[in-house]
């Protein structure tokens, strides 16, 4: 029995907000991954443009609600998303046409493209902030829990509660669909095999006959509908704030390259590795211990590795293990 | 040197002085003294950018470090404090050091394989506990030490110019231990991996408040130059305020901000002049010709990654100086204010501007795009006050452009730094 009960404590604190933040980190690191894998650079705006695109499905939101349209028990966000990822791919379209391209009719080395991929960060950082402001904003309406933790208790007769957010649950269910859309267009459609074709030997690609700025300009697209469902769902899940979202570049990145760069199913593995670690090592374990230790063996501290303002250690200390350890990813080659 | 490049040095003085007229000398000189702590962060990235081709995105961590450096050595040591949790923190110290070395010894003599994994696991969880059994109550007695003034260990107590060497020490022997770790990594992950040094750098600070105060911010601590109010009690400065028609106050504040002027002009000229000296010694020309083409310089028997590692250390070692310097102009150090986009991002913008490779270039990006960070507000005010006055003043949309022109701030930068590189890649001031 207290076995269970330390079971729930773990699915509680642990797994379920582990899964839904590693399917959002997943959605971030698939649309940096896929941007690396086409236009060979790693996009430092990815966090701000997942800000943005988040920011117009949070003034969508507002519109809708003023006009009393929902979709009572989920989040009215929800409705929005469609027109958001609309908004933000023309932003990124627009980004290729008036930044990266040039550079890439240059054949600059990467490095510029980092550069100016932060000044476009730096852009997209402000316009959020100037049109939304700095602070926290919170857009999640409808029902708040699928499952909540009393109503577990009640059903299971358990000392611990396992409660289930809409939000995680919604989560969850957008990444598996996301992703095996992606799945399906990348190697069953001829664009998304065009895609691959281009991401793995592009002077080929073009030989036969697969046009350059048609690829680019559908890659930017689907980066836009993966930074916006990213972002909306981790703005349900916690909140809006920009500085978090540039901040979640760290995470993402990790993500990515744990996996290796360039590959989506590594994206989607390193994203679950770092949202795992990441709030396994920053939990306190004191009362899943409890459960399972005799009583003289109970820890007398909190049983908790690091403070949770230090999680970002944790990704930092993955990223650098996989680049020195196999700077390839888990998951095979990224291309220099 | 181009006609051009001291015109463009005259400009900036111009922007500087028409501030100087148009708002205050007070603002003007405060502006001023950020523009020169500003080029020499700025020469420190361009010594690594520029002569290096290195990505260091992990300037606001040193900067900070230069700043934890200023209270470390220059605020009063707190005895009751040192008496509470001394002994715990030095116990815990020795503890952590006997656990790297225990670990270190069974990672290499024992043979690869599962005991070897499992022992060096176990060796360094138990010390992990073990330290944290001294470590935790060590924090929690000197944290309870009077925690509305204190509530940490204090500093050394020395005249504050000390804080610059150590700050840059501190920083130096940071960029070494991160170096030795992330710089054999190429361009963009090497980005990545100072991004999120920075970052960790900067919640230690922001979260141990035994060392540095935390968000509860460490004020008061000593200057360099003279206490306006001293200045003013004083009959001397007072009669040559008046004689040369100031009041009191408003001298004792210039007089103030000049002596910083001074203090860091002086810091300036230095490392321009050693950093000119490197750029045109044969070190000089080979790092450029590293940058240029790593392959061929190593094939040539140049020491690639020492040589590396060598310039990310006094690189960033000048950005803890300049961190240093700026929390000494503060006065007091705060951690909340230690933003990768304002301190890191703006460097790289400065250093773009201006030019990468050339040391003139990086001083005046350092000024123009200090002036426009602190200047974008009160000309985007200007601005928006005469595009929307039709509006009437109780438009709604007069209001929220008005309150906008605060955010003005990264979109400029990042459009400016979007110009450049299309436009002038090179920069204000190229390398020759």
């Amino acid at each position: 029995m207290d076995v269970l009960q330390a079971l729930i404590v773990i699915c509680n604190f642990v797994a379920v907000p582990a899964l839904a933040y590693g399917s959002q980190l997943a959605l971030g690191a698939l649309g940096v991954t896929l941007v690396f894998g086409v236009l060979r650079f790693s996009n430092f705006a990815h966090g701000d443009t997942m800000a943005f695109g988040t920011m117009v499905a949070i003034l969508a939101t507002w519109w809708l609600q003023s006009l009393g349209i929902g979709i009572h028990p989920l989040p009215t966000a929800l409705i929005a998303l469609p027109f958001s990822i609309a908004v933000t791919a023309v932003l990124l379209l627009a980004t290729d046409r008036f930044v990266y391209r040039f550079y890439r009719a240059q054949h600059s080395p990467p490095v510029i493209f980092v550069a100016a991929s932060i000044g476009v960060m730096l852009l997209f950082h402000g316009l959020v902030r100037l049109i939304i402001g700095p602070w926290d904003q919170n857009f999640a309406d409808g029902e708040r829990f699928i499952l909540s933790a009393r109503e577990f208790k009640r059903a299971t007769g358990l000392d611990e509660g396992l409660a289930i957010k809409t939000s995680q649950g919604i989560t969850v269910l957008a990444a598996i669909a996301i992703v095996a859309w992606l799945y399906w267009f990348l190697n069953r459609t001829r664009t998304g095999k065009a895609m691959r074709a281009f991401s793995d030997n592009q002077e080929l690609a073009l030989l036969s006959g697969i046009k350059p700025e048609r690829v680019v300009a559908i890659c930017w697209i689907i980066a836009a509908g993966l930074a916006t469902v990213a972002g909306v769902l981790y703005g349900l899940d916690k909140s809006f704030k920009p500085f978090t979202y540039f901040q979640l570049l760290l995470p993402i990145f990790a993500a990515a390259i744990v996996g290796g760069l360039g590959n989506p199913l590594g994206a989607i593995a390193g994203g679950y590795l770092v949202a795992f670690s990441e709030i396994a090592v920053t939990y306190a374990f004191k009362k899943v211990f409890r459960y399972l230790l005799p009583e003289f063996l109970e820890p007398s501290g909190l049983a908790q590795l690091l403070s949770t303002d230090y999680k970002l250690a944790v990704s930092f200390t993955i990223l650098v293990i996989t680049l020195l350890a196999k700077p390839t990813g888990l998951f095979g080659e990224a291309r220099q | 040197m181009r006609i051009r490049d001291p015109a463009m040095f005259a400009f900036a003085a111009l922007l500087i002085a028409a501030v100087g007229f148009a708002q205050s000398w007070n603002v003007a000189l405060a502006i001023l003294n950020m523009c020169l702590v500003s080029a020499i962060v700025a020469l420190g990235v361009n010594l690594q950018w520029g002569y290096a081709g290195l990505f260091n995105f992990g300037i606001v961590g040193f900067v900070a470090l230069g700043g934890v450096a200023t209270v470390l050595v220059s605020a009063p040591p707190v005895e009751d404090a040192w008496r509470a949790g001394g002994s715990g923190l030095a116990f815990a110290a020795l503890i952590g050091l006997a656990t790297f070395v225990c670990a270190g010894i069974a990672f290499f003599k024992l043979r690869r394989g599962r005991v070897r994994a499992l022992g060096t696991a176990a060796i360094l969880l138990i010390g992990l506990f073990l330290y944290r059994s001294f470590f935790d109550p060590a924090v929690e007695a000197i944290e309870s030490i009077e925690p509305a003034r204190f509530g940490f260990l204090g500093g050394f107590g020395l005249p504050v110019l000390v804080a610059w060497p150590v700050g840059a020490l501190l920083a130096a022997g940071a960029a070494y231990l991160i170096g030795k770790v992330a710089l054999g990594l190429r361009t963009d992950y090497l980005a990545i991996a100072t991004l999120s040094i920075a970052e960790i750098i900067i919640a230690v600070i922001k979260n141990e408040d035994w060392l540095t105060r935390g968000v509860k911010n460490v004020i008061g601590l000593p200057r360099p130059v003279p206490y306006e109010i001293d200045l003013q009690n004083s009959d001397e400065f007072v009669s040559a305020a008046n004689s040369i028609g100031l009041d009191a106050a408003t001298a004792s504040s210039l007089f103030v901000k000049i002596s910083y002027g001074g203090l860091f002009l002086v810091v300036l000229l230095a490392l321009y002049a050693l950093s000119q000296l490197a750029l045109n010694s044969p070190w000089g020309r080979m790092m450029r010709a590293i940058r240029d083409d790593e392959n061929a310089a190593e094939a040539l028997g140049k020491d690639v990654s020492g040589r590396h590692l060598q310039v990310f250390v006094i690189g960033s070692a000048i950005c803890g100086l300049a961190g240093a310097m700026m929390t000494t102009l503060e006065g007091q150090l705060t951690p909340g204010q230690y933003n990768p986009l304002r301190f890191t991002f703006l460097a790289w913008v400065m250093v773009i501007v201006g030019g990468a490779g050339s040391n003139r270039g990086a001083i005046l990006g350092g000024i123009l795009v200090w002036f426009f960070w602190i200047e974008v507000e009160y000309i985007g005010a200007i601005l928006a006050d005469s595009l929307t006055f039709w509006l009437g003043e109780g438009s709604a949309l007069r209001m929220h452009v008005m309150e906008s022109v605060a955010y003005m701030r990264l979109p400029t930068m990042g459009l400016i730094l979007l110009l450049m590189l299309r436009f002038y890649p090179r920069g204000l001031i190229p390398e020759k």
